[in-house]
Parts: C-alpha cells; structure tokens; sequence
C-alpha cells in the first residue's frame, strides 16, 4: 500500500502537525518506505490469535483495580504553572467561538 | 584512589566506613562533569548546587544514624523522568523550560533511599531513536574512541546516550533510563557498561514522559551488574498512581548476582544468527557461551520463529501508542506554543507541533496517525497486536525447555555520527535483538563482554522470563566475572 500527496496531507492535518508543500513529497517517501517494510507483517497467520493490547506478559488480569474515589485536587495553582498562556484560573487560548 | 573510579557498592561500603563523605564523593562527580560535560553533552541540566546540598544532607543522615541503602550516591537522571522543580524536557523544543510540578515514582524512591542527583541526561527526543543524534539539545559523544581513527565522533546510542556515556565516562556512579525498544540496552551496549530494563511493570512509569505505554519501563545503568541490582531494588515496586506496575514483592537483586548459573539451562534462539552480523559479534556470543557451559549451565537451541516480524510490529505499536501518548502536546496546557497572531485554535495546535517536534518525531507520530486511522486499524494495528501476542507466546514455549536467554546486545558496536541516518530502517535495526523483550515484556540486561577490532565495546544480552530478573542478574553476573572486563573509555574522570 502506498500513500498518495492527498492522503500524505490528510494525516498530518489528522495528526495536528503543520506540513508545508515544499515538504510533502519528501515525507511522502518516508512514510512510503516504512510503510513498505512493515508490510510484510500481512505474511503471517494470524487466524484466531487474540491480539496482545498490554505490556503486562501475565495479562491485564494481573492488574490491581483501586476503589473508584476522588484521590487528589484543588491545586490549580500547580496545574497552571507551566501554561503557556492563562488567564485567571483558565488556560488562555485563541478565541473558539465567533 | 579517584573517588569516581568506586562501583557503586563500593561506594555504598567507603561512605559506611567513613573512608569518604557523601560531599566529597559528589564534588568529585560534580567536578568531573564540569570537565568532561562541555565535550559530551551528556548532561541537558547540570543540577551542582542542588546535589551538593543533597549530599550534605546525606552526611548529615549518615551521622544520625538513618542512611538509606543509597545514601549519598550520586545519579544521572534521564531528562524524560518528570523531577519537581528541576526542568524536564524529553530532549524536545516542545517542553524547553517545562518545570514539573510533581515527581515521578522511580526517582522519588531513588531519593527516598538517599541518592544525590546531579542533572538530567540527553536523550534522543521523546526517546526516539537508537543513536541519541535525535536530541534538540545536540548528540552526546560516546566516550569510547577507533583506535585506528580516534578522531570519529562515535555516538552512544539511544535514546538513553547521555546516562550511559555519563557512567561509561564516570560522571555518574549509576544512571537512569527508559527502554522501549532497546534503549537502556544498546547504549550500554556501546558504553561499555551495564543496562537492564526490567519486566514490564517492574517500575512505575508514573512521572515519566510517554512514547510507548505498553512498551516503555526504566532501569538503571551502571559499571557494574551488581550496582544495576542495588538500583533497581530502589526503582522497583507497585505504584498506585501506575495501574500497569506490579503489585509483587520486589527481591535483593543484588543477592542473586552471587547465585550459581549450575544446572541453568541457556537457551541461545537460532533466528538471532543473522546475516551479515560482523564474525566479532559471533565470536563474542560463542564465547559467552563457553563461559557459562564452563560454570556449569547446559546451552540448548531453541527457535523463536516469529523473531523476524519484531521490529516491523514494533514500528506499528509504539508509534501508534506516541502518537496518541503526544497528542496532549499541544501548546495550551504547557510547553512551546507558536502562533500567528491570526491563528485560531487549530492553526496554533499546528504551528506548536510544527516547530516544537523533531522530524523523526513527527514521522513516528504520522506513522501512528496512518495505522490508527479509520480503515487501516484492522490491516496494521490490529495485525501488529496479534503478532505481538506470537511473538510472546515463542518466548513462553521457550521457557519450558530453558531458565534464560542469552543473545548479542547489539548487531555492531557503536557508529560513527552520520553512519545509518541515511535511512531510517537502517537505524531501526540497531534494536533488531533487544525489541522482542520489549514486545513480550520481559527483563532483558546488557553486560559489556569484550572489545571489537577497533577496541570498543560489545555487549551481551542475558533475557528472563516475566519477574524472574534474579535469574537474569545471576547469568549476567557470571558473564561478567567470566569476560573480566577492564577496558576503560578514553574520556573519562581522572584520565
């Protein structure tokens, strides 16, 4: 399978990442070349094999459940320390709505 | 003697004696990387005062009688582990001057056991890469050098460079790192020194930066396997805020070092024998196993048939996991943020992403975007979970006929800057060994073996089953004592 320029720019809109022209057909080949590789994973059988969704080698069974409670909070001061914009006690973006 | 040549149990044993401070010890790292840091750039943020504080305050402990198993030994952190107050950014534009407001699980525990910090390490960016080369912040030179071309700048690998050129070099007498491929292997592979990533779910991955969920753990490096068990015995343990991490005891890993490998039974896997893999790297493996048939362990062939589909599966799950995991980089909450002044929440999330990823970023993040995306899911995502379910079930029908596994490290020993970045695959094959534990979630330790023609380093690779790291720090002790490894890198402290 290999990706045409229109759906080139459509996963890098999908993935939120500007790509101007001039670079299309160069990412074009990238994606195209890996894409190539990891094709020959349609070689093997895998008819009624459960697909594997965890790192856990002994199964998301292994996994401890905690009781459904609110355990932090209220550090709002902390949460906006880093924002790159804010105002008050909000994240500060580019107006949404007209 | 230099206080940077110590093991790290040596260390431990001169601070309990009193045969050195836990200041003294630290001022001669701290001096060590002002010497060598401005060279190797393993170090992103060089944190002296701070350790230097720390280490008093461990002396200070010391004397009180309340010293933890680590007190005053100082670390190497890798900068993807979140540090409260102490900048964080996973080698990436987009988090330049990100502050933590929390810490993560493993160097919380590595503190509380009373370990001094003295910075955070490069890193290929968001860990993505084999050579460290991906870093927005500069490669790290590999300490090592060609005897017959000692001017080649030779990387570290990765993404883990800078904690392993930073022990390799003896800025640090132990590092962290993450392993999502090969990460924590490779570069100690080309270090010279030791590297496990433990079973996934050993370590909380709570406050470390994400690539692959399912696939990322930390682990230590260190110069030797005892000091990666004396650290991961800090690192390990179940973690609340980590639903993923193990809710098992965690053992004295250092105790198994000393543990016997007769009777063990070494599985060497015969589609690890591949072509065009140099003869030193052969050689090295054969020898590994004379070694260990010589301490009583039987070598016996196994086959791990879907071995060849690794890395292809890798290359569909991790960045299909990053590209998902680096979705919450978006310029509003924090971070880079680039806009227009007539940009609109879209364009702003566009331009942040543009400017603030690296390419090798931003083409794992399309490649993930394209194997999630409707009508592909099935075809790639899907087959690539199914053949990672075969790939763990090979290991699991190993371990009936064998205790542990024993591989090279790495299909070469390090490479010259420039070398394999023609072409992405061709870096991607650096971790052609080290992915299938990643993929299975098994512990998987490197331990430095012998030198190549050119006197650099080649690791082996010793791989467990699931929570059985014992076993593994038991075969790669004996490697260990077998190769009486003693080489030194030509930049290091006190050279």
């Amino acid at each position: 399978m290999s990706l045409d320029t229109a759906t080139v720019r459509r996963v890098a809109a999908l993935a939120r990442i500007r790509l101007p022209e001039e670079e299309v057909a160069r990412v074009q080949g990238e994606l195209n070349g890996i894409l190539g590789w990891i094709e020959q994973l349609q070689a093997v059988n895998t008819d009624g094999v459960e697909p594997m969704a965890g790192g856990n080698p002994e199964g998301i069974a292994a996994m401890p459940m905690r009781d459904d409670v609110v355990t932090d909070g209220g550090i709002a001061p902390k949460v906006l320390a880093n924002a790159p914009d804010r105002e008050g006690e909000y994240f500060g973006v580019p107006k949404v709505v007209e | 003697m230099h206080p940077t040549d110590f093991t790290l149990a040596g260390a431990v044993a001169a601070l309990e004696e009193g045969v050195i401070s836990a200041a003294e010890l630290t001022r001669a790292h701290v001096e060590a990387i002002e010497a060598l840091n401005p060279r190797l750039n393993a170090l992103l943020t060089v944190t002296a005062e701070h350790a230097m504080e720390a280490a008093k305050g461990s002396d200070a402990k010391r004397a009180r009688g309340e010293a933890g198993p680590l007190e005053g030994i100082p670390l190497a952190i890798k900068d993807l582990f979140c540090t409260e107050g102490v900048q964080t950014t996973a080698a990436s534009k987009i988090l330049e001057g990100f502050i933590p407001p929390y810490e993560s699980t493993v160097t919380s525990k590595l503190k509380r056991d009373g370990a001094v910090f003295l910075g955070k390490a490069n890193l290929d960016e968001f860990a993505m890469g084999s050579s460290n080369l991906t870093s927005a912040y500069g490669g790290v030179l590999n300490p090592w050098s060609r005897r017959n071309d000692p001017d080649a700048r030779l990387v570290p690998g990765g993404s883990s460079g800078g904690s392993a050129a930073a022990v390799a070099a003896r800025m640090a007498l132990g590092a962290t790192g993450t392993d999502t491929g090969g990460s924590i292997r490779q570069p100690a592979a080309f270090c010279g020194i030791a590297g496990i990533k433990p079973t996934y779910g050993r370590c909380s991955r709570f406050g470390i930066v994400a690539f692959a969920s399912s696939l990322d753990q930390a682990g230590p490096f260190a110069r030797t396997v005892e000091d990666c068990a004396i650290l991961l015995r800090s690192m390990a343990g179940h973690d609340p805020k980590d639903s993923t991490s193990a809710d098992k005891p965690v053992p004295d890993f250092a105790k198994a070092c000393t543990r016997s490998v007769k009777g063990l039974r070494i599985g060497v896997p015969k589609e690890y024998r591949l072509d065009g893999t140099p003869p030193e790297i052969e050689k090295l493996w054969r020898q590994g196993l004379d070694w260990l048939r010589e301490a009583g362990a039987e070598i016996v062939e196994i086959s791990l048939p879907h071995t060849q589909y690794a890395l292809p599966t890798y290359y569909i799950v991790a960045p299909a996991e990053a590209s998902s995991n680096l979705a919450r980089y978006d310029g509003v909450r924090f971070g880079l943020r680039v806009a227009e002044k007539t940009s609109d929440l879209r364009d702003l999330y566009e331009r942040t992403r543009e400017a603030g990823f690296g390419q090798e970023v931003r083409r794992r993040i399309m490649i993930g975007t394209y194997v999630l995306s409707a009508g592909y899911y099935d075809a790639y995502y899907l087959k690539a979970q199914k053949v990672r379910a075969l790939i763990a079930r090979d290991f699991r029908e190993a371990w009936s006929q064998v205790d542990a596994i024993v591989t090279p490290a790495t299909p070469s020993a390090a490479f010259a800057e420039g070398e394999n970045s023609d072409d992405p695959i061709k870096m991607y094959l650096n971790d052609v060994f080290t992915v299938t534990a990643n993929l299975a979630g098994l512990p998987g330790l490197a331990v430095p073996a012998g030198l190549d023609p050119q006197g650099l380093p080649l690791g082996l690779q010793v791989i467990g089953r699931p929570f059985d790291e014992e076993t593994v720090f038991a075969v790669g002790a004996a490697i260990e004592r077998a190769a009486d490894f003693k080489a030194l890198p030509s930049m290091r402290a006190g050279a």
